[in-house]
């Protein structure tokens, strides 16, 4: 797939600087006053960049099974859309104050005084096209308006139901070119969905799109299941389950939905994560009342115990390095975050601020750990570097626990439970922005975002 | 306009190129709906389980026996605590009696806590406040191979409510009787 959009890519660029009149260079450029066409990703209480995204114009007439050129064209645009709103920088602007439409002509020369007269400042425009496979390629390109500028191109090339996923990947490039970190609007959700009463929950996996579309169930709701983590592969899944009443970690496979148990071993087995190399699980088990750090080698079944003390020690995380483990103990007097080397050597208390720390997740950037902060009978999700300085706390809620890294590592995704037992999913980004809710069917918790897909 | 004739050699070649891609491409992978998922264990049934008594009657080694004999099946523990107060202490050697006088019966202790701690915090919480029952049944001579343990963590109150009423009554290990 890489391969084929970097020869898309390097024929379109080749075909662009061929003909004179289309030749604009790809990648970021100077507007003449302007500087740059840039999103300040660290920037306080910034405003949002106005963006048009105007529907992708059908590069031919074809229909394919997930609909015309022209439907998905519209389609890709409200998603494209839909994400770049999504991360609180960009401002989609509204498609019916559009003076112009787009043709395949202005997608590759747009009319910027038209988009300028609506304050665009960046110009999201495209096609679709049916190829003779059945597939789509949709056709990916930015602007700056203000400075007639081309910032990015790309073509992604699809089956036709896989129109989503390229819409996502144009609205991740957009993103990387203007703000300098990578997207991670290409990616999905797992999590717990929710109902019943609060003393009898039915707990069910399911996953989702990272903006909640092709949303589905993993497991029927028989049996009780808690914290979903994705494999950095992305297409296996380590949670915990009730099964037979023998609560412990089990690994799910998607595509097949096979489901098998992990080990077996003397105690309760919880708390998984997978190492970055996903050769290795580490987990907490439970023994006689007796919590601590296990790691756990899939292909092997070899475990070794990482932590021996007798507080209970869990949430473990890799660091994205795979050289540490961050996890809490209570080994101190109450829930604080501790980091040891990923052989269980050199275990130092890292979080001394108010309160109890737990839960704390090592960000995949590696520069911060997320962690829930509890006090004064609330939960609040705060960050701070893996030393322990620059703690900042980023949410407070009533219960707001289970943070989840953006495969960027710029937004942690949250669960939030007020006194009525009710529970949804939440992001925030690291600034502490940006805070709003995901839509899900019914209630939710422990999210678990997955890696950039592939 | 000198741009028309220039576009369409753009489009055209475009579409060439793709068509000479197409061969080699790789799908999205696009999963298949789960597999019939293998088929789970019935649903659980465990906190308070009553077992109907027939004509008034109480069946004996029951978990309405257990908590008619010893007055409750239930031990409260004081907040993040897992120590067995001297109530509980009481409670706790009424079910030790309560299993020597039914040498056939197996309980599993379930562990269980309020909704103030992390999930996975309380998981193990809850997991020392069974031991601490099992550890106190097996001290006063009740063999280790009728008691089990499980921990249910947060994730099953007894009561619903986000007040300190409801939280004490959900701090708790439940002796429930497995059979004989």
């Amino acid at each position: 797939m890489r391969t084929i959009h970097r020869l898309l890519t390097a024929t379109l660029l080749t075909l662009a600087t061929a003909t004179a009149t289309l030749a604009q260079p790809a990648g970021p450029q100077s507007g003449p006053q302007t500087g740059p066409l840039r999103v300040d990703i660290n920037a306080g209480l910034m405003q949002p960049m106005p963006i048009a995204v105007p529907a992708f114009a059908p590069g031919n007439a074809g229909t394919t099974e997930a609909g015309t050129t022209t439907a998905l064209g519209e389609r890709a645009a409200q998603v494209i859309a839909n994400d770049l709103r999504s991360s609180g920088l960009f401002r989609p602007l509204d498609p019916a104050a559009f003076t112009t439409t787009v043709g395949v002509d202005s997608v590759l020369a747009p009319d910027f005084a038209a988009w300028r007269t609506i304050a665009a400042q960046a110009l999201v425009t495209g096609t679709v096209t049916a190829n003779p496979d059945g597939g789509i390629t949709l056709a990916c390109y930015a602007y700056d308006v203000f400075a007639g500028t081309e910032i990015a191109r790309q073509g992604f090339v699809t089956t036709a139901a896989g129109w989503r996923r390229a819409a996502h990947k144009c609205a991740d490039l957009v993103y990387s070119r203007l703000t300098g970190e990578s997207g991670y609007f290409d990616s999905r959700i797992v999590y717990v969905s929710e109902t019943g009463p609060r003393t009898n929950r039915i707990k069910r996996l399911a996953i989702m799109d990272q903006d909640g579309a092709q949303h589905r169930f993993l497991t029927s709701g028989q049996n009780l299941v808690l914290t979903p983590r994705f494999a950095p592969g992305q297409q296996t899944i380590t949670y915990m389950s009730f099964e037979n009443n023998r609560p412990r970690v089990w690994l799910y496979t998607l595509g097949s939905g096979r489901q098998e148990a992990v080990g077996e071993f003397q105690g309760m087995s919880f708390a998984p994560r997978f190492s970055p190399d996903g050769q290795n699980l580490i987990f907490s088990m439970a023994v006689g009342g007796n919590t601590d750090i296990w790691r756990y080698n899939i292909a092997t079944r070899q475990s070794v115990r990482l932590t021996t003390g007798p507080g209970i020690d869990t949430s473990p995380s890799y660091s994205p390095d795979g050289r540490q483990i961050v996890f809490e103990s209570d080994r101190g007097g109450s829930q604080q975050i501790y980091v040891m080397n990923a052989d269980g050597s050199n275990q130092r208390r890292i979080s001394f601020g108010e309160g109890r720390s737990a839960s704390p997740v090592w960000s995949p950037r590696g520069d911060y750990v997320a962690f829930t902060r509890m006090g004064s009978g609330r939960f609040g999700i705060g960050v701070m570097r893996p030393d322990g300085t620059g703690e900042r706390l980023l949410t407070n809620g009533y219960q707001d626990e289970g943070a989840s890294w953006s495969p960027n590592g710029r937004v942690i995704l949250f669960s939030r439970s007020d006194r009525s037992g009710r529970s949804g999913l939440w992001s925030v980004d690291i600034s502490g922005l940006n805070e709003r809710r995901l839509a899900t069917p019914l209630d939710a918790s422990d999210p678990a975002w997955s890696p950039l897909l592939p | 306009m000198t741009t028309t004739p220039l576009r369409l050699t753009l489009l055209t070649s475009l579409v060439l190129s793709l068509a000479a891609c197409s061969g080699q491409k790789q799908e999205v992978a696009i999963e298949a709906p789960p597999a019939t998922a293998r088929p789970e264990a019935p649903a659980t049934t465990t906190i308070g389980e009553q077992i109907p008594a027939m004509g008034g009657m109480t069946v004996p080694g029951s978990q309405e026996d257990l908590r008619e004999k010893a007055g409750t099946d239930t031990v409260l523990f004081a907040y993040d605590s897992y120590e067995l107060d001297a109530e509980a202490r009481g409670v706790l050697a009424r079910h030790a009696e309560w299993l020597r006088a039914n040498p056939g019966v197996r309980v599993t202790l379930e562990g269980h806590c309020d909704e103030r701690g992390t999930r996975e915090y309380n998981l193990a919480l809850g997991d020392r406040r069974a031991n601490s029952a099992k550890n106190f049944l097996a001290a006063q001579g009740i063999g280790v191979d009728r008691l089990s343990t499980i921990s249910y963590g947060k994730e099953r109150p007894a009561v619903a409510g986000s007040d300190e009423g409801a939280f004490a009554q959900n701090r708790r290990a439940v002796t429930v009787v497995m059979g004989r």
